[in-house]
């Protein structure tokens, strides 16, 4: 549904500080990145280095200090609230580590829920790819708690990819999940970039996650200090020793 | 293990504020209710502890003239005081002069009070009453001196508008008197505390003797003051002994008992709702702090798992749960009971703006009301807090560990069970309370049975609800979309949480329509009674009953447009003599014993005469008498015997079973005066009531009513008490619905993280504040339909049970009870603000990190 080669998101001199004095903490300074459409990115860097924040800040979820943060070519930092819930829940999916359903819904509701919120008919053909792709067909009417942790994160994925969103964000989607059940939900969304053209961003520790990906981008300290296309685990694992050195 | 269960008590400040809210409120409700309750009592009973002495001298059978509360003309002479006071146990001795039906005329030539509370007129002194109590003291300006000078109690005084120096008008209902002497003195209780809305004036005590015993040198009783050491018992004995013939001594204790007697067991009905009421405080104050604790512990099962799996045993946990649920009971009862003196005086306000003159009267925090206080603030939570607890306790730490935790459904079940157990039970015994005559006490079986079932609704509404539940959250879906859909289903996600909360404003409702019904029927009783007895166009009569004179009824009776007039007057008397079995009397004069229409069963009506009775055939039935029998009754002057000449049908006219002539009234010591008068007029009559009126006019506590003016006034009395039970259950239902705003603002803390994933993924501030708003509404109309329901079944049940003690209509009040419905749901919406506003305020992603 995007354009390939067009900038799907955005940040430029994106800064985040958090306390003030002594305990003050840098976690984004001066961020600029551009991520392109159709394109499947990995965050990758130690722990507090900022892929959190970074990915918050993208997904209209918080708000930086400085500079600026564009979703397709509408610049973020000047929204008010109304307006970027409007954003969160048209333009942007989000995948959290800890699956995040609603307990009360069925798996099925939950994939819906953001279309209903919007009080929009599902498309019909998008909806059946959707479900065709997170393979959860036979899961549909079952409670989160009746659902693995495997399958409850591809719900997840699958709410956030519904509404057709320009970027879906996900935030460590396979921290909590064995490596079998990690690999159906990279597989899922690697397959919602080449299969939809989707533009997926995805914050990882995982190396052999990050070769799932076509480009990794690494933070230290809250700065961008390497990067890397059509990444193998090999090269992914030297970067991270590299840069751990 | 201490350490960490205070730890987690402190991390969560707003848990913590919020369920010791709950606490706090239900705490607070009990004690309000407790102390209200005893307060009013207190404020009875005080009244005639502080109008007795030590040791009380009158003449035998003057509680005889008391108790029917007719102006006795029985006195004790002014020369047994130097006797009595040469007792060695007497330390002073003070005549008394005391009379009732005194009014107090207000600036604007009303009667003050009303028909209400007793007015009182007498001699001032200083006696100390019974046991050194202080008595009335002047608070301001002096005690009266001469004919022309009279003290009023403050409350009088200020009601009726008159200052130091002012002229008073008191008047009787009889022309006897009419005086205006000027204020002089303003008397009151030092430490507070009232005369209950009657009133009094004092005048000098020859002043009095001249007004009240027709210049006698006599008392009506003489108060004797024990001296240091000297028991009530001891010194009555030694008055008792030196009295003549027709003399008796009873000590204070006893006096004060017997003219409270009548008027505790007059309000006795007002006495016991006010203990059920205090019950059902309890359980509603169980209900609020029992529905917190669930949710806390629900909340905190994860916390409590990770502890079980850290190592911790079941004990450990559910005793760190206990010592929390200590702590914060501890805490909140302490809390509560101050915020319950609060309520206590608001609720004394609110009587007191109703008519029940308590504003005075001191508050009575009683030990049991601090017991009953600590007992609910601190057993109910470690109860409520354990019951939870040990649920978590069943399930395995790894599932606690889970996202969200599946409680075993079975406990639902066996709500149901004992739900239906309860039913079981209930409904049969309410129906043999109902239906067969033959068992003892009905009226408990009934009730019983109505708790029993009210208990029973309650335990199985997470079941009985949930159909409910499903259909209001179906309508919600339709009507609000998609945050329609979240709103029913959170409602139904935890049914017993849902319906739990909806109780507390169920029961709350049930009381509220069950006590309307009860009020609208026991109105429309009185009108049908009046519709049915009310012959003649007009009736004449005074505030209490009190007579007054004759000449009236002869003015009236000479009126153009006045066919006939009807006269009776009230005896009060004992059968046989016995102090129990007190007896009304009716007389009317011989000749007009034909305008009664009344049916002789045997003997003849045309044999009545003086020293003659008729009796009603009921009341002949049950006392064994018949034609020619003697009537054997005590009277002001002595024991009497009556001849009975006839016994009739029962008539709606004749007030009481035993009716006689004016003259044997008479001659038994009974003042000459008309009490009630039947006024018959020509139809074509006009404009008979001002003319009526104006015989009157000189006479305020003489009135002249129609059928429809006489109803209004027979039901005054009802209508007081009822608003007095609104008051409080109007408290109730602000407590219920408070404790549904401290619920769902708990459910909305609980929920945290699943409102930060709604806003994550879109849903607006104002979504969130709708979805919380319809959560609470169904709560609402869950409570207002269960209560309705409950509510008319009870109502009309007891009603049914009453039936046999005058109250024949049961009436439905269906304006009230719409307005009652609306309200509850408009504090539904009102109640969801607070949360509401909380749940759209949360930092998204905080929200969604915390756990
Ligand atoms: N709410 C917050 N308050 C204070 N410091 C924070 C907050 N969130 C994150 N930080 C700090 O900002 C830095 C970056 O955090 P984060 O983006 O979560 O890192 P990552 O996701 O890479 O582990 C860390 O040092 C963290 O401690
Ligand atoms: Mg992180």
């Amino acid at each position: 549904m995007t354009q390939e080669g067009a900038v799907a998101a955005r940040v430029q001199h994106l800064t985040k500080t958090y306390g003030t004095g002594e305990t003050q903490v840098v976690a984004l300074d001066d961020v600029t990145i551009d991520l392109m459409a159709g394109e499947f990115t990995a965050v990758m860097g130690p722990s507090g280095s900022g892929k959190s924040t970074l990915m918050h800040c993208l997904a209209a979820l918080d708000t930086a200090d400085s500079g600026s943060v564009m979703i397709g070519d509408q610049e973020l930092t000047v929204l008010k609230d109304k307006a970027l819930t409007r954003l969160r829940r048209d333009a942007i999916g989000f995948v959290f580590q800890s699956y995040n359903l609603v307990p009360t819904l069925t798996a099925r509701e939950n994939i819906l829920l953001p279309l209903s919120i919007a009080g929009r008919d599902p498309d019909r053909e998008w909806y059946d790819a959707v479900i065709a792709t997170v393979n959860l067909a036979d899961r549909l009417d079952h409670k989160p708690n009746q659902l693995s942790g495997g399958q409850q994160q591809r719900v997840a994925v699958a709410r956030a990819l519904v509404s057709r969103p320009r970027v879906v964000f996900a935030d460590e989607p396979t921290g909590n999940l064995d490596s079998a059940s990690g690999a159906e939900v990279l597989d899922l969304l690697r397959r919602s970039v080449d299969e939809h053209h989707q533009t997926v961003v995805m914050v990882t520790h995982d190396p052999v996650a990050a070769a799932y990906t076509d480009r990794v981008l690494f933070l230290a300290d809250g700065r961008v200090v390497d990067e890397l296309r059509d990444p193998s685990r090999e090269q992914v694992l030297e970067t991270m020793a590299r840069l751990a050195a | 293990m201490i350490r960490a269960s205070l730890k987690s008590l402190l991390a969560r400040r707003v848990r913590l504020l919020l369920s010791t809210f709950a606490i706090v409120l239900g705490v607070a409700f009990v004690t309000g209710i407790l102390m209200f309750s005893d307060t009013v009592q207190r404020s009875f009973v005080a009244l005639f502890d502080s109008t007795v002495g030590d040791s009380v001298v009158r003449p035998v059978n003057s509680d005889v003239a008391q108790q029917g509360a007719v102006f006795s003309t029985q006195t004790v002479p002014a020369s047994l005081q130097p006797d009595l006071e040469r007792l060695p146990g007497a330390a002073r001795v003070d005549g008394m002069v005391s009379a009732t039906g005194v009014y107090v005329l207000s600036t604007g030539g009303k009667v003050v009070g009303g028909s209400g509370p007793p007015a009182f007129g007498g001699n001032w002194n200083d006696a100390p009453a019974g046991h050194g109590l202080e008595g009335l003291v002047i608070l301001d300006g002096h005690e009266p001196h001469g004919a022309d000078e009279v003290v009023l109690d403050e409350s009088t005084a200020d009601r009726a508008g008159y200052e130091l120096g002012d002229k008073v008008s008191i008047v009787t209902a009889t022309q006897t008197l009419d005086v205006h002497p000027t204020l002089v003195g303003i008397a009151g209780f030092r430490e507070g505390g009232s005369l209950n809305g009657a009133t009094y004036a004092a005048f000098d005590t020859p002043t009095a003797q001249q007004l009240f015993l027709d210049g006698k040198d006599a008392y009506t009783v003489f108060w004797v003051t024990a001296r240091d050491g000297v028991s009530q018992e001891e010194l009555t004995e030694q008055v008792a002994a030196a009295l003549p013939e027709g003399y008796e001594a009873v000590t204070g204790d006893d006096a004060a008992e017997e003219s409270a007697g009548p008027l505790l067991s007059g309000i006795g009905f007002l006495t016991t709702f006010l203990l059920i009421f205090a019950g059902i405080a309890l359980v509603v104050s169980s209900y609020i702090i029992v529905n917190t604790f669930s949710i806390l512990v629900a909340q905190r099962s994860r916390e409590l798992a990770l502890l079980r799996a850290l190592g911790a045993s079941k004990k450990q946990v559910i005793r760190s749960v206990q010592l929390e649920a200590f702590a914060v009971g501890l805490v909140g009862s302490t809390l509560g009971l101050g915020l319950g003196v609060v309520l206590a005086m608001g609720i004394r306000a609110l009587v007191s703006s109703i008519g029940l003159d308590l504003a005075h009267q001191p508050l009575i925090l009683a030990p049991r009301t601090v017991l009953a206080a600590f007992a609910t603030g601190i057993v109910v939570t470690m109860v409520a807090a354990w019951l939870p607890a040990r649920r978590t306790g069943r399930i395995a730490p790894v599932q606690a560990l889970r996202d969200d935790v599946a409680l075993p459904e079975s406990s639902v079940r066996r709500r149901l069970l004992l739900g239906v157990a309860l039913l079981a039970a209930g409904i049969p015994l309410a129906l043999v309370g109902l239906f067969v005559g033959a068992v003892p006490h009905n009226g408990w079986w009934v009730g019983a049975g109505v708790l029993a079932v009210l208990l029973g609704v309650t335990a199985a509404s997470p079941v009985i609800g949930r159909p409910f539940l499903r259909a209001t959250g179906a309508v919600e879906a339709r009507a609000f979309g998609p945050m329609g859909r979240l709103a029913g289903q959170n409602s139904l996600r935890n049914p017993r949480r849902t319906t739990a909360t909806a109780s507390a404003l169920m029961i709350g409702l049930t009381l509220a329509f069950t006590v309307a019904i009860l009020g609208s029927s026991a109105k429309a009783s009185v009108d049908k009674a009046v519709e049915d007895n009310f012959i003649g166009d007009y009736v004449v009569s005074s505030a209490f009953g009190e007579g007054f004179s004759p000449a009236i009824t002869d003015r009236m009776a000479e009126i153009d447009g006045v066919t006939e007039v009807l006269r009776q007057r009230y005896g009060f008397g004992l059968l046989g003599g016995d102090e129990d079995d007190g007896l009304s009397i009716v007389a009317t004069a011989p000749e007009t014993i034909g305008d009664f229409h009344l049916k002789a069963v045997a003997g003849s009506v045309s044999d009545f005469a003086d020293d003659t009775v008729l009796l009603k055939e009921d009341w002949a039935d049950d006392h064994d008498l018949g034609v020619g029998d003697t009537l054997e009754v005590t009277l002001p002057t002595g024991a009497k015997k009556w001849r009975v000449v006839g016994v009739v049908e029962d008539s709606p006219l004749v007030f009481s079973p035993v009716l006689t002539t004016t003259q044997t009234l008479l001659d038994s010591g009974f003042p000459d005066q008309d009490n009630y008068v039947v006024v018959f007029a020509d139809p074509g009559a006009t404009g008979l009531q001002e003319r009526l009126d104006a015989v009157v006019e000189d006479l305020p506590v003489v009135t002249v009513k129609d059928q429809q003016a006489f109803a209004a006034e027979q039901r005054a009395p009802i209508d007081r008490i009822i608003g007095i039970i609104y008051g409080l259950l109007f408290f109730a239902v602000v407590i219920a619905v408070l404790g549904i705003v401290n619920t769902l603002a708990l459910s909305v803390i609980e929920r945290t993280r699943e409102i930060g994933l709604l806003r994550a993924i879109g849903v607006s501030r104002r979504q969130l504040r709708q979805m919380i708003r319809l959560e609470s509404v169904v709560i609402a109309v869950l409570g207002a339909v269960l209560g309705v329901a409950l509510g008319i079944v009870f109502g009309v049940t007891l009603m049914y049970a009453l039936r046999d003690q005058g109250l024949e209509r049961i009436s439905i009040p269906v304006v009230q009870l719409v307005v009652f419905l609306v309200l509850s749901l408009v504090l539904g919406v009102l109640a969801a603000v607070f949360p509401a506003r909380r749940a759209a305020r949360l930092d998204v992603l905080r929200a969604i990190a915390a756990d």
